[in-house]
């Protein structure tokens, strides 16, 4: 508990797990649960900088700024969803390939 | 002991991300988010972050959480009692994500941050925080409340039924 | 004093901007007041202008401001006013007549459908009649001298819906041009020698000799005299236009289209008198060679057009030749080097002139109220053969009639007859004076005494002949003569005071001779020394001798003919003791000759405009059957063909190579798509194992 990289691999493995749930989910809100955990781990490694590399309060504030940032994030990307829904009647990432043409 | 209560929640967090991206139930998924996000602010806690260990709960847990059980609720037939999700692209995208993973352990964990310094004990950071709010990052602050007001906006009006 | 003139040149174009913006909001109200008060200010201006130069009393007297327009490096053209006595003469009568018209107007042209934009023009014709008398420059006159060209034609057109008035519009402005052309060639060649356009300059350096220096170099060996007296007609050509001497006179009795105020002002009194102004000024360098044949130009025009007036029954075309001969006469006058007399001709007649066709206007508009009445369209208003004993239901008008007909006619106690006689006293003294040149051959130059002499005769005879058809005898047609009345007035008041203007004392103050002309005019205009130098030039002082000597001689034969004219009217027109159509009938050709004008306008068409037009068919045939049919089209035949050829080519080999170039990317684009999912997932991967890949790629 008192050593960095402890901390660092926690980051390093909840990232990949995001990412991995990002990458893999077809369900819109579940590839936005997977954004939360990358923004998690993200903050663990500026809290855990500050504590350990910095010693100042710095990484705190950019904490503070990714958790608004997810709230505002997930309240627009939930507005989204919502519309998708009503447009298709289903929230599947990967049937929504307008973009393929 | 606190070593100890360190690692449980070490463990807590990994398992319940791991239930987020591997389970086949969407409410499960949502649950253990919940269990991952309170073990961070736990993480918090011995990170000497009181602060953040409470914003991580308020915001999280009580907020985006909530939202998050609302798009599912709003976007399923209720009738479903097990809502399940499916995953694509499995194989690929465990490979890769695990590539990326030994990538970043390999360029971070070699690397001597830390040096000879001992880790700083905060006491306090609230006022801390408070006072950095006002001075230095004031403009950031403003910006981020004019974000916040911009989203608010936005979400209201993407979400209204004749967009 | 240049500061007035400014003030002068521009309000009546402040009047034009008024009412050709607002005219939609005053055509019911009373938009024209604000026109007359601008015209009234403006001739209490010159007034002024008028008042200072009599107490300057300075025959000399020049005022002159120019400022830069156009540099060209060693070409410049320098805008500018010039004010002399003679401007401020002119600017007086053109306020005069300008203000008396625009008062006239608001009663003869009442209810008229454009009637601000009559107005409007009236501004802008005189502001541009202004700018040509104040003009210090060749340059800037021939830009005023469009403008009144424009103006003019935008006044006889005023009722365009007729045919007749639209064409008349059309021919005054074409015919002009004709004649500008030449002036416009007679400024360039001037310029050219001298490089410049300003009056005063270009007889400075003729008389330093530099016209001699240069002409000779510029035109290829020229003789430098011949040259200026060349110069000197072409300019004056732009007079034969405006001023309607033969040969380029048809327009003006066309102009008559125009309302009857328009004539007054324009076509009897200040538009027409421009060409003699632009004489005037160009006065001091002409040569005895270019003045010669200005002399005879004038003196014809004179007579020519007097013969012509006898017959006509049109009062208003009876007035445009008497205006047409009275101008011949003004032209003559400066040809023979009687400058003053012929300036002064110019006041007067302007008056006169004015008078009597604000006059017969009001006697046609009468003519026109009393037709309204009897709902008769047909009923020619100005033919004279309707009219007749017109005098007891309008005093006024016939009054001012008798008064100015006593002045046109040379009558002593009226101003006409001053500045006549003094006209034919000068070409006495000039037919006397010639003894060498071509000129004294055969004692060509006695011509001139002759026609003018001749015209003044023709004059009294067909003036009379208009007053007695129109105001005596009986009404030939009661039904109409019976609704006849006095004009309201707004239009006698203009009458008499031009009446009162064509008094002979107005002219002479301080003397009181009724049988002199020396007087206030006499003392502030003289004629201006030539400055040529070289050829046979003319001799003021010379001139000025045999002037007095010719004085008595042609004053007592003036009388003497313009009383035989009057006598000839009186015996055929008022007592009937010798038939006019008898008469008609006796003299058969010339008869028919005068009636038709001398056959000028069917000669204009069969002579010139009709060849020409035939000669521009054979052109256009020339060129579309040969030029366009074998060498336009053959070419392009040709073209195709050769076009076949490479366009086969273009499709096998250009065509082929591009074509083999779009299967080659269409197979890769086809191949790619593939990977173009459309899902934002694998695109995540891609980016993913990129990133990777980069990583490994920088550290390995």
């Amino acid at each position: 508990m008192d050593h960095l990289n402890s901390y660092l691999v926690l980051s390093a493995i909840l990232f990949s797990l995001g990412l991995y749930t990002v990458v893999t989910r077809r369900n819109a809100v579940a590839i936005l649960m997977g954004v939360e955990l990358i923004l998690n781990a993200a903050n663990i490694n500026f809290v855990a900088f500050s504590k350990f590399v910095t010693h100042n309060l710095d990484g705190h504030l950019m904490s503070v700024f990714i958790i608004m940032l997810a709230a505002a994030e997930a309240a627009v990307a939930l507005a989204i969803v919502l519309n998708l829904y009503n447009d298709r009647g289903h929230i599947n990432v990967d049937e929504a390939n307008a973009l393929k043409q | 002991m606190a070593d100890f209560i360190f690692w449980v929640i070490w463990a807590l967090i990994v398992a319940s991300a791991a239930l987020v991206a591997f389970g086949n139930n969407l409410i499960h998924s949502v649950f253990a988010l919940m269990g991952t996000f309170l073990g961070v602010a736990g993480i918090y806690i011995f990170l000497n972050a009181d602060f953040l260990a409470v914003t991580q709960i308020v915001v999280y847990v009580g907020g985006i959480l909530v939202l998050l059980v609302f798009g599912i609720m709003l976007t399923n037939q209720i009738t479903t009692a097990r809502i399940s999700q499916s995953s694509v692209q499995k194989g690929l995208g465990l490979v890769v994500v695990l590539g990326v993973a030994a990538i970043i352990l390999t360029a971070v964990l070699p690397h001597d941050w830390v040096g000879s310094t001992l880790p700083m004990a905060f006491t306090d950071t609230v006022s801390g925080i408070g006072k950095l709010l006002f001075t230095d990052y004031l403009i950031l602050f403003e910006i981020a409340s004019v974000l916040l007001l911009g989203a608010l906006i936005g979400a209201a009006t993407l979400a209204r039924k004749e967009l | 004093m240049i500061k007035l003139a400014l003030f002068i040149l521009f309000l009546p174009l402040v009047s034009f901007a008024f009412q050709i913006f607002s005219f939609r909001r005053f055509e019911e109200k009373k938009g024209e007041w604000v026109s007359v008060g601008i015209q009234f200010v403006t001739l209490i201006m010159s007034l002024v202008m008028f008042g200072m130069m009599l107490s300057k009393s300075d025959p000399n007297f020049s005022l002159e401001l120019h400022q830069s327009w156009l540099d060209l490096g060693l070409f410049k053209i320098d805008l500018g006013v010039y004010i002399d006595n003679i401007t401020v003469i002119m600017l007086v009568v053109v306020a005069t007549i300008s203000s008396l018209v625009h008062l006239y107007s608001t009663a003869y042209m009442a209810g008229d459908v454009r009637y601000s934009r009559y107005f409007g023009f009236l501004g802008i014709f005189t502001f541009s009649m202004n700018g040509i008398v104040l003009a210090n420059s060749l340059f800037m006159i021939y830009i005023f001298w469009e403008l009144v060209g424009l103006s003019s034609y935008l006044l006889i057109g005023h009722w365009w819906e007729k045919d007749s008035a639209a064409n008349a519009g059309k021919k005054a402005f074409i015919t002009n041009r004709v004649g500008d052309i030449g002036m416009f060639t007679g400024m360039l060649i001037i310029a050219t020698v001298l490089g410049t356009f300003n009056f005063q300059l270009i007889a400075e350096r003729i008389h330093e000799g530099v016209w001699a220096a240069n002409a000779g170099m510029l035109f290829g060996g020229i003789d430098p005299h011949k040259l200026l007296t060349i110069a000197g007609v072409l300019v004056f050509m732009g007079a034969v236009g405006k001023s309607a001497q033969f040969p380029l006179h048809v327009w003006l009795p066309d102009a008559m289209e125009g309302p009857t105020p328009v004539s007054a002002l324009i076509h009897a009194a200040t538009m027409v008198a421009a060409g003699v102004y632009l004489t005037v000024r160009i006065f001091p360098f002409l040569t005895a060679d270019a003045m010669a044949t200005i002399a005879f130009v004038g003196g014809f025009t004179a007579i020519y057009a007097a013969t012509i007036a006898i017959t006509q029954n049109d009062i208003k075309k009876v007035l445009a030749y008497s205006t047409v001969s009275q101008l011949g006469y003004m032209i003559m006058a400066l040809g023979t080097g009687a400058y003053v007399a012929g300036f002064f001709h110019l006041v007067t007649h302007a008056m006169f002139k004015g008078a009597l066709f604000l006059a017969s206007g009001s006697v046609i508009h009468a003519m026109h109220h009393s037709l309204h009445k009897l709902h008769d369209h047909e009923t020619d208003a100005q033919d004279m053969r309707n009219m007749g004993g017109l005098r007891t239901k309008m005093p006024i008008t016939f009054g001012v009639f008798m008064v100015t007909t006593a002045a046109i006619s040379g009558i002593p106690l009226f101003s006409g007859f001053l500045s006549k006689d003094a006209i034919l006293a000068g070409t006495w003294a000039y037919a006397a004076n010639v003894h060498d040149g071509w000129l004294a051959h055969l004692h060509l130059a006695w011509i001139l005494p002759v026609f003018g002499f001749g015209a003044a005769a023709i004059t009294a005879f067909y003036m009379f002949r208009l007053i007695f058809m129109t105001f005596y005898g009986e009404a030939k047609q009661p039904q109409i003569f019976k609704h006849i009345k006095e004009s309201p007035k707004v239009m006698t008041i203009p009458l008499v005071v031009l009446a009162i203007l064509s008094l002979f004392f107005v002219w002479t103050i301080p003397s009181v001779n009724p049988l002199s002309d020396h007087g206030w005019f006499t003392a502030l205009i003289q004629a201006p020394e030539s400055a040529v130098t070289t050829g046979a030039a003319f001799d003021l002082e010379h001139f000025t001798h045999g002037l007095h000597a010719a004085h008595i001689p042609a004053m007592v034969t003036s009388l003497l003919v313009a009383g035989l004219g009057i006598l000839l009217a009186v015996l055929v027109y008022l007592l009937n003791k010798i038939s006019a159509e008898k008469l008609a009938i006796k003299l058969g050709a010339l008869y028919r000759g005068s009636f038709n004008k001398w056959y000028m306008d069917e000669f204009y068409i069969n002579g010139i405009i009709r060849p020409f037009l035939k000669g521009c068919g054979a052109v256009g045939r020339f060129d579309l059957d040969f030029y366009d049919h074998y060498l336009i089209n053959g070419w392009g035949r040709n073209t195709k063909r050769t076009s076949k050829g490479v366009g086969l080519a273009d499709d096998l080999i250009v065509d082929g190579a591009v074509n083999f170039a779009g299967i080659i990317f269409q197979w890769l684009g086809w191949t790619l798509k593939f990977v173009q999912t459309g899902k934002i997932q694998n695109y995540l991967i891609f980016v993913l194992i990129g990133a990777a890949l980069l990583y490994v790629v920088n550290v390995f």
